[in-house]
């Protein structure tokens, strides 16, 4: 497996007083990837990625992006470099119209101001189907539609990375569907897209190349087949 | 738009206070004035944090003793002029505010809003332990000679109080149009996505924290001209974290008007039923309305207006 | 140098001052700590809790620690009516952070200037006659003033953390914040054991109001230097435990009363406020917090 430095994840470990989050945890993630994170609850995956968005910092090992080592680089800055991530639960900036949370990241991670945030923001919304929905107050919104305003916010700061946890959690079978054509339209565009789902024919469908944590520690790696037909992995999620 | 409603209201104060001088009114009404501008000071400072950042701050009475108390030192030590005593207050205020909002990196949501708090103990404690400053007993200060152009000192307070009421909404009114207030606002509504989304919120909040704490502090400053004798228990006196943060709930915390109207309706109400009922009784009422504004009006009276408005159209 | 007496002295007071303290604080780490709700007015109905003795004893001659149990029924009702009112207002709407918080700074407000306004500033005290008289132990002189709000305080503590342990009501408000799973499958509704928890919490104010008026005169302001105690205390104390509420509170009475004696009782005040700045920025979970 080549690296091409694009995310360098190395032996990186964290601990919350004495439990072990996650044990020297490796990932190589390639430019243009569609790369999958799964593992049993608890197992470590979001402990992870806010390590890789930076709301966590890593206690050892170091995360590198496109040559910058992330160690000391607070999360705003690591967004600015082109990190953006979803929340797990959604977290809407409540008092504020669908299109004034897209602007927060366009003005103040992708750098658009003026007319040119207003363009960029009707763009994202048109690609969500939340056009209608631009003046609405983010608070009133559905499930799917905060899912999406979720996903499209992240996609506002301009991302090379985009890290989407658990954005289908909850959703039904077609709205699933709905946000995996999304995801598949931003990876063509160059964006590469780290996944963390529950839902297995999601996974399976989206991403090329899937890690497996579970308790702290990276189990498997490797292609869809390969993972299904792990034996480690299957004892993970089915215990002993 | 927005613009051009700050703008009527700028003038609006200017000519109110030119008028006023120019009645000739009643010197207690220069009193009265100043106290109610002091308030929209206040009340503007207080909002900048608790109404556009989201962090409550129960200190107010801390950042206008310490402008309060820098001018005592000013004027004891080496007579120094009011704009003198401007400028230190809101330095040194400003400083204690930068303080305070290193707080606010391990200190969220009550455990900020009871810290500052203490603060104001703490800083209170120092204060009536400092003889320089007339410790607990309080401390006389005598005011300049005549000035010209007004008829007194008080009247020159006032006009003084006036120009920093119109700086103070003035920041406020920048601070909410600008890039900073929608990053503060981001902050407010959730800290963790405004941080995931590029917003750098520890700068940003250094920068309400310290605005907010120097425009009390600038607030204080003239405090000691004005009661011409300082003790700790006016100067640190719970009314100000009181009314500071009664008057923008009551007025409205997502703009700069909403303060305003607080103060000059809140401060107007209290300095009138001071004359007419009791001090103490006024102190009740205020108590009063700020909880029945945040059961029945949560958004305050511009937040009553818009429903109205809304309830018109639908 | 420091005197042997003094320090003996300083401490064993500072034990006593402890005791109580743990009595004003109880009723806030039941709220804070157990049903996360910010309740900063808590001090002063301690203070309402001193003038309803002050009153009875003053009219009627009755024992402040009797007159502090007669009330708590009331105070008990008190609290369960405020908490209907915050539930109702915030807490159902998911707004009690904020403006939770600027609800109970009216409330403390109203009550502080009204009784103000029927009281006045004075300072007010009551009379018993155990009050003024102490024990000798060689060097170390005990006030019953002190000693009885202590033994009162270690009581009302025991009562508590047995209520809170071994009862069911006890055990579900234990759970009610952290565990509304374990309280489902007892079968409990998380509002009404709210009730009773608050009604719990603001009746203790009742008693630690008899013993606060014992130990010295007290006027409507005081409730603000409570404050900072209170809550350093409960936060120190580790959030909702009761043991460690007890100890944190004799942990800020000795270093109180160490600073009151060795540098002026001035500046006793700011310590209960410095080591609560001290525990929020260095270790907000409390030193006896998980």
């Amino acid at each position: 497996m080549t690296a091409d430095g694009f995310l360098e994840v190395e032996n990186v470990t964290k601990r919350f007083g004495g439990f072990q989050a996650l044990s020297s945890v490796s990932l190589h993630v390639r430019q243009g990837e569609r790369f999958g994170l799964i593992g049993p609850n608890g197992s470590g995956k979001t402990t992870l990625i806010n390590c890789i968005s930076g709301t966590l910092r890593n206690d050892a090992g170091r995360i590198v992006f496109e040559g910058h080592d992330l160690t000391a680089v607070p999360a705003h800055r690591r967004t600015r470099l082109g990190i953006a991530r979803s929340f797990q639960i959604p977290k809407p900036f409540a008092s504020m119209t669908v299109r004034d949370n897209l602007t927060i990241p366009l003005e103040y991670a992708a750098r658009a101001h003026g007319v040119d945030a207003t363009e960029q923001a009707r763009a994202i919304l048109r690609l969500m189907g939340l056009e209608a929905k631009a003046h609405a107050a983010a608070a009133t919104l559905t499930q799917i539609e905060m899912r999406k305003l979720e996903l499209g916010r992240a996609m506002a700061a301009k991302p090379k990375l985009l890290v989407a946890d658990e954005a289908m959690a909850g959703l039904s079978s077609a709205e699933v569907d709905d946000i995996l054509d999304i995801l598949f339209q931003l990876n063509a565009r160059g964006i590469t897209i780290i996944m963390i789902e529950h839902i297995m024919r999601a996974v399976m469908r989206f991403c090329e190349r899937i890690a497996v944590l579970d308790a702290g520690e990276k189990i498997a790696e490797g292609g869809p087949e390969a993972i299904l037909a792990n034996a480690a992995v299957e004892r993970a999620y089915l215990g002993q | 738009m927005r613009g051009r409603k700050f703008g009527v209201v700028v003038i609006g104060m200017v000519l109110a206070g030119v008028l006023f001088t120019r009645l000739g009114a009643n010197q207690y009404y220069y009193f009265a004035a100043y106290v109610i501008l002091q308030y929209v000071v206040l009340a503007t400072a207080w909002n900048i944090l608790g109404g556009y950042t989201g962090y409550v701050n129960f200190g107010t009475a801390a950042f206008f003793a310490l402008g309060a108390y820098t001018s005592v030192v000013l004027i004891k030590g080496f007579a120094a002029p009011l704009p003198v005593l401007l400028a230190a207050g809101a330095a040194v205020a400003g400083l204690l505010g930068l303080g305070i909002g290193y707080l606010t990196l391990r200190l969220r949501g009550v455990f900020f809003s009871i810290a500052t708090l203490a603060l104001a103990v703490v800083l209170q404690t120092m204060v009536i332990n400092w003889d320089y400053v007339g410790g607990a007993r309080g401390i006389s200060v005598v005011r300049p000679g005549r000035l010209p152009f007004f008829g007194s000192y008080v009247e020159f307070l006032f006009a003084v109080m006036l120009l920093l009421a119109i700086f103070a909404i003035a920041v406020a009114w920048w601070i909410e149009t600008s890039r900073i207030g929608r990053g503060l606002a981001a902050i407010r509504d959730n800290e963790e996505a405004a941080e995931c989304m590029g917003v750098p919120t520890l700068r940003l909040k250094l920068i309400a924290t310290t605005v907010s704490g120097s425009l009390m502090g600038v607030a204080g400053a003239p405090f000691p001209y004005y009661v011409t004798f300082v003790e700790p228990s006016s100067a640190f006196n719970l009314d100000y974290a009181v009314n500071s943060l009664a008057m923008p709930m009551i007025g409205g915390t997502t703009t700069w008007v909403g303060p305003v109207i607080g103060a000059i309706l809140l401060g107007t109400t209290q300095q009138v039923a001071t004359v007419t009922i009791s001090s103490a009784l006024n102190l009740l009422i205020v108590g009063i309305i700020l909880v029945a504004f945040v059961i029945l009006a949560p958004d305050g009276i511009l937040g009553l207006v818009q429903r109205l408005k809304g309830g018109a159209r639908a | 140098m420091v005197s042997l007496d003094l320090l003996a002295n300083a401490v064993v007071a500072g034990i006593l001052l402890g005791g109580f303290y743990a009595a004003v604080s109880l009723g806030v780490s039941i709220a804070f700590g157990l049903l996360d709700v910010v309740n900063i007015a808590h001090p002063v109905f301690v203070i309402l809790g001193s003038y309803a003795v002050y009153v009875t004893n003053t009219a009627f001659g009755l024992d402040p620690i009797v007159a502090g149990i007669v009330f708590t029924p009331v105070f008990y009702g008190i609290g369960v009516l405020v908490y209907r009112i915050y539930y109702v207002s915030f807490e159902k709407k998911g707004q009690e952070s904020l403006r939770g918080l600027v609800f109970f700074f009216g409330v403390l407000f109203i009550v502080e200037v009204g009784l103000t306004l029927k009281y006045g500033v004075d300072y007010r005290l009551v009379e018993a006659q155990y009050i003024g008289e102490s024990l000798r132990f060689g060097p170390v002189g005990i006030a019953l003033r002190l000693l009885v709000p202590c033994v009162v305080a270690v009581l009302l503590t025991l009562v508590l953390y047995l209520y809170l342990a071994k009862t069911f009501v006890g055990r579900a408000i234990k759970a009610v914040s952290q565990d509304s799973l374990a309280l489902r499958l007892m079968g409990a509704d998380p509002v009404k054991v709210k009730d009773v928890a608050f009604g719990i919490a603001i009746a203790t104010a009742s008693l630690a109001g008899a013993l606060l008026i014992m130990i010295g005169p007290v006027e409507p302001s005081m409730n603000r230097e409570y404050i900072g105690r209170v809550f350093a205390v409960a936060v120190l104390g580790g959030m909702g435990s009761i043991g460690g509420t007890f100890l944190a509170a004799v942990i800020i009475g000795v270093a109180e009363s160490l600073t009151s004696t060795f540098f002026g009782p001035s500046w006793a005040v700011a310590v209960s406020f410095g080591v609560l700045l001290l525990a929020l920025a260095v270790r907000p979970a409390g030193l006896f917090g998980s």
